[in-house]
């Protein structure tokens, strides 16, 4: 199935594609069919930056496994260091 | 027959006037009276695996042209930058995939060595697009593969800035063939009973072929969902249903 589902959420921060480097404004997060992945679906993030050219995105498609494992060491990173640094 | 073709991309005029970048395949066989083919691509874009899609029909005798339907977002981007911000942006809207369908069914019937039959055919957003078109357009044979969203509504939460169109079944200006998949999500096989079913209740002619063991995209060669019994007998499915009603 295409799933068509997706999240958006507006971020700050960098990214480097196949540009260099640029500033990123919002990310897309999708449970559908990859691009380059050997799945029927994947977990895809688009790190984009609707302001700039189109090629202006890193993109990853992640297992579902490899997309919770992820979410968990994101926490325990923000987790790992003094609270007022990531307040 | 040879197989021999040509393919290029062209510009054509879209929805209002618009250009858009569109790829060209058109057979090198001299016939003076071919068939054409408005092909809509898949959700993920404009892409390499839809280009070839594109030269098998050329191959095959017909003359084929896909618009770039991202093309207005973003121009020159690889077919897949494109595809995400279209996805970010909703998808494309109806009313400009029809001007842009519109247009390339007349680019096609402009062609030496048209005979002015055109048909449609599109693969999973562009299945609902395929069955929008040939339910607003003057067409003469369509083809849904594995479209979703005709007869159910986009859940809630997904902006897929698209409505239901099992209730313009009427209005079907030509005969439909289905290909879908018994395992597909979406559309489930209830749906298009449910869609068959409206046309049956209309009078317009239709065939649908459910295939056990196929899910969604089952035509991608390039993915795993590709399922090569049921993407054969499909392919044999569109050659016969073309050559009834758009070769003579």
């Amino acid at each position: 199935m295409c799933t068509y589902t997706t999240e958006k959420v507006e971020i700050t921060g960098s990214g480097k594609g196949a540009e260099g480097w640029f500033a990123l404004s919002d990310a897309t997060v999708y449970f559908d069919h990859p691009v380059h992945a050997m799945a029927e679906h994947t977990l895809n993030i688009d790190f984009r930056n609707p302001g700039k050219d189109p090629a202006a995105r890193v993109a990853v498609e992640l297992s579902a496994e490899s997309a919770r494992a992820l979410i968990g060491a994101i926490e325990a990173a923000l987790a790992a260091v003094p609270p007022a640094l990531v307040a | 027959m040879s197989e021999a073709l040509t393919a290029s991309t062209v510009t054509m005029s879209g929805h209002g006037g618009d250009e858009v970048e569109a790829y060209l395949a058109v057979p090198v066989d001299g016939a003076s009276a071919r068939g054409s083919v408005v092909v809509i691509h898949h959700m993920p874009g404009y892409d390499t695996s839809t280009k070839e899609i594109v030269r098998k029909f050329a191959a095959h005798g017909y003359a084929a042209l896909m618009p770039n339907l991202y093309y207005r977002e973003a121009p020159g981007a690889s077919p897949d930058d494109a595809a995400a911000v279209a996805r970010a942006n909703g998808g494309v809207p109806d009313e400009r995939l029809l001007g842009d369908v519109a247009g390339s069914a007349g680019y096609l019937r402009a062609l030496p060595g048209a005979n002015g039959k055109v048909g449609v055919i599109g693969y999973c957003s562009g299945g609902r697009q395929a069955f929008l078109a040939a339910c607003s357009l003057p067409l003469d044979a369509a083809v849904d593969c594995y479209g979703a969203f005709i007869v159910s509504p986009v859940p809630e939460g997904v902006p897929l800035k698209v409505q239901p169109i099992v209730g313009l079944a009427g209005n079907l200006s030509c005969p439909l063939l289905g290909l879908f998949g018994a395992d597909d999500k979406m559309p489930t096989p209830a749906e298009t009973t449910e869609l068959s079913k409206a046309l049956h209740e209309a009078g317009k002619p239709h065939e649908f072929h459910t295939y056990d063991g196929a899910g969604h995209a089952f035509f991608a060669v390039d993915r795993v969902a590709y399922r090569p019994e049921a993407a054969n007998d499909g392919w044999q499915k569109i050659w016969d249903f073309y050559g009834r009603y758009l070769t003579s």
